[in-house]
């Protein structure tokens, strides 16, 4: 996903001198060949995330569209005040694309991991967020980011992650994708968290469950429109996200149910939120590992979605 | 208005005298005071060469076409010390005068700290420290993308290069020689808490800028011919930033506040600091 990513950076840039790429101290060779073809635009600034937010804003304000590439816990929580500052409140056009998206640098532990960046990037006046479930969805959502009016944050996910989107669907930034239609409980979810939601929903349709999929890649704004009307009727609504359970998807799914008016329908949905609680991970292995151990898959979607309908 | 001709000697320890011009534009931001009865003194007045020069004498700009891109930027990093910049951009024209009684209302454009997009002329949202480097350096780097010459000039506080951005913003300007970016640092030697040797000391100061890179001039920073001077340089050496430190006085001009501490930011006048004030800067109204 990251690849393929930047390699769109690298191909929209060739046809819009308006672009820039901006990366803090990536990997030898990245983008080798950005560099090569269009070196003026290519920067790499160090391991100054602070600095490196100020002087993309500075670009932007002159009508350059700058993608900015680090590893996203640094993007998001380092440069906080950057972020909402430089970028937020100028509606400067930064896109931030986050690489290790919640728990892909298990190994590494807390330090590296985000898993409350879509929820500290929420908070943000202008702010949008996006996180992509696959490669191929990457491809069709990087065109829409370059005009874009405000900064974005792209969510990376891991990479080789399995392509569960479906090309055949139209991707459209700041709208969800009713990924699967169902009658008794809807599964909402982000990024990667797709794949394991899909094999959820038809899991459970083998037990005669009717369950829909939300898959909400743009977090904020959000699809309220698409959301209501897929809740709309259920029992059940859980939310699945690579992410800290407070103020990213689940919350933001949670606001707009409890002021919908389905508490004084006879039988509103009830509500369940799956992803990580409120600590920092104890545990390194795997990203799949990380995942399991706070529910954040197949088996529990099931369980939880089961547990809810009568 | 006629900008004065007199240059004055270097004199340290802030005795430089001010014009009429200079007491016109306190005068101004006094009035402001009288509306407002807040604001930040000591820094005001100790910046108000330093913007009036750059605006009256080396900044090309049009207050009618103030996003022309060929203009030349600046951008007050320090922006508590907005009021010395909103005096002088109505001055020039940016907005009319009118809007300066309405400082810090409800329906007012111009805040405590400068805001982009409220306030022509005011060319990026400023009053958190340390932001303004950063941007200015993006803003010569796209200069220098088109094969512009707009010069960059960012004004900051001393307390503000406290700020560990602002030193991540000059290694990377150093390192990329960018010479139409000029840093200039209102240095008046005090911060909110206590003087900036008590504090958190900043000398050798411009050994700091030259090590990141920079070419550096100290000047003072009341002495008009010696900040168009400095200002009119640059860049100083061809293929780096420049640093201008201007020697400063906290609170230039009214007695009572320069060098007062309790004078940084005031957020109640009382009649008798206003009566103070006002007879500091009145003689030279008109002048």
């Amino acid at each position: 996903m990251r690849g393929r990513c930047l390699d769109m950076v690298h191909r929209l840039a060739r046809a819009d001198e308006r672009i820039v790429f901006l990366g803090s101290d990536l990997g030898f060779g990245t983008l080798k060949k950005f560099r090569e073809e269009l070196p003026e635009r290519f920067l790499m600034e160090g391991i100054n995330e602070a600095h490196a937010i100020g002087l993309a804003a500075g670009l932007a304000f002159d009508g350059r569209i700058v993608y900015v590439n680090t590893i996203a816990t640094f993007l998001t929580r380092r440069c906080y005040e950057q972020v909402a500052l430089d970028l937020c409140l100028h509606n400067a056009r930064v896109r931030l694309i986050g690489n290790g998206g919640g728990m892909v640098y298990a190994p590494l532990g807390s330090t590296h991991l985000a898993i409350e960046d879509i929820a500290i990037m929420r908070a943000l006046p202008n702010m949008a967020i996006v996180a992509v479930a696959d490669a191929e969805e990457m491809e069709r959502l990087m065109p829409q980011t370059v005009d874009w009016p405000g900064p974005l944050y792209i969510r990376l996910g891991k990479g080789y992650d399995p392509i569960v989107s479906d090309p055949a669907v139209p991707f459209v930034l700041g709208k969800g994708i009713a990924a699967r239609q169902g009658a008794d409980a809807l599964i909402v979810t982000t990024g990667v968290c797709l794949g394991p939601a899909l094999a959820a929903a038809e899991e459970l349709a083998q037990t005669g469950r009717s369950v829909g999929v939300l898959h909400m890649h743009t977090v904020k704004p959000l699809d309220t429109e698409l959301l209501l009307d897929m809740a709309h009727g259920v029992r059940a609504v859980v939310t699945v996200e690579e992410h800290t359970v407070l103020g990213g998807l689940g919350g933001a799914v949670a606001e707009v149910l409890a002021e919908e008016d389905f508490p004084r329908m006879p039988r509103p949905p009830r509500f369940r939120r799956l992803g990580i609680p409120d600590v920092f991970p104890d545990k390194y292995g795997t990203q799949n590992q990380l995942m399991s151990r706070y529910g954040i898959d197949q088996g529990t979607i099931v369980k939880t979605v089961q547990a809810l309908l009568p | 208005m006629q900008h004065s001709p007199v240059c004055v000697e270097t004199q340290p320890g802030g005795k430089t005298p001010l014009d009429a011009r200079g007491q016109k534009l306190r005068l101004d931001v006094v009035d402001i005071f009288e509306h407002a009865r807040r604001g930040h003194v000591g820094s005001t007045f100790s910046l108000m060469e330093i913007l009036r020069v750059l605006y009256d004498d080396v900044l090309r700009i049009d207050p009618k076409n103030p996003r022309d891109p060929a203009r030349d930027r600046c951008i007050l990093s320090k922006g508590h010390g907005c009021l010395a910049l909103y005096v002088v951009l109505a001055d020039k024209g940016f907005f009319p005068a009118e809007e300066l009684c309405r400082f810090c209302a409800y329906d007012g454009m111009l805040g405590g700290h400068p805001e982009a997009g409220k306030v022509p002329g005011v060319e990026a949202s400023t009053g958190a420290l340390g932001h303004g480097l950063s941007i200015g350096a993006g803003m010569a780097l796209s200069a220098r993308m088109d094969r512009r010459d707009s010069r960059v000039f960012v004004v900051m506080g001393d307390g503000e290069i406290n700020e560990g951005s602002v030193w991540e913003a000059a290694l990377s300007s150093g390192n990329r020689g960018l010479d139409n970016l000029v840093a200039v640092i209102d240095y008046n030697k005090q911060q909110s808490y206590d003087s900036t040797y008590a504090v958190q000391n900043l000398e050798p100061l411009a050994d700091k800028w030259r090590a990141f890179g920079f070419a550096v001039r100290e000047v003072d920073g009341h002495d008009l011919c010696a900040l168009r001077a400095a200002f009119g340089d640059t860049p100083l050496e061809p293929g780096k930033p420049t640093c201008v430190i201007c020697h400063t006085v906290k609170g230039k001009g009214y007695v009572p506040a320069e060098n007062n501490l309790a004078w940084h930011h005031k957020s109640k006048f009382t009649d008798e600091d206003m009566a103070g004030l006002r007879a500091a800067f009145s003689c030279k109204r008109g002048a």
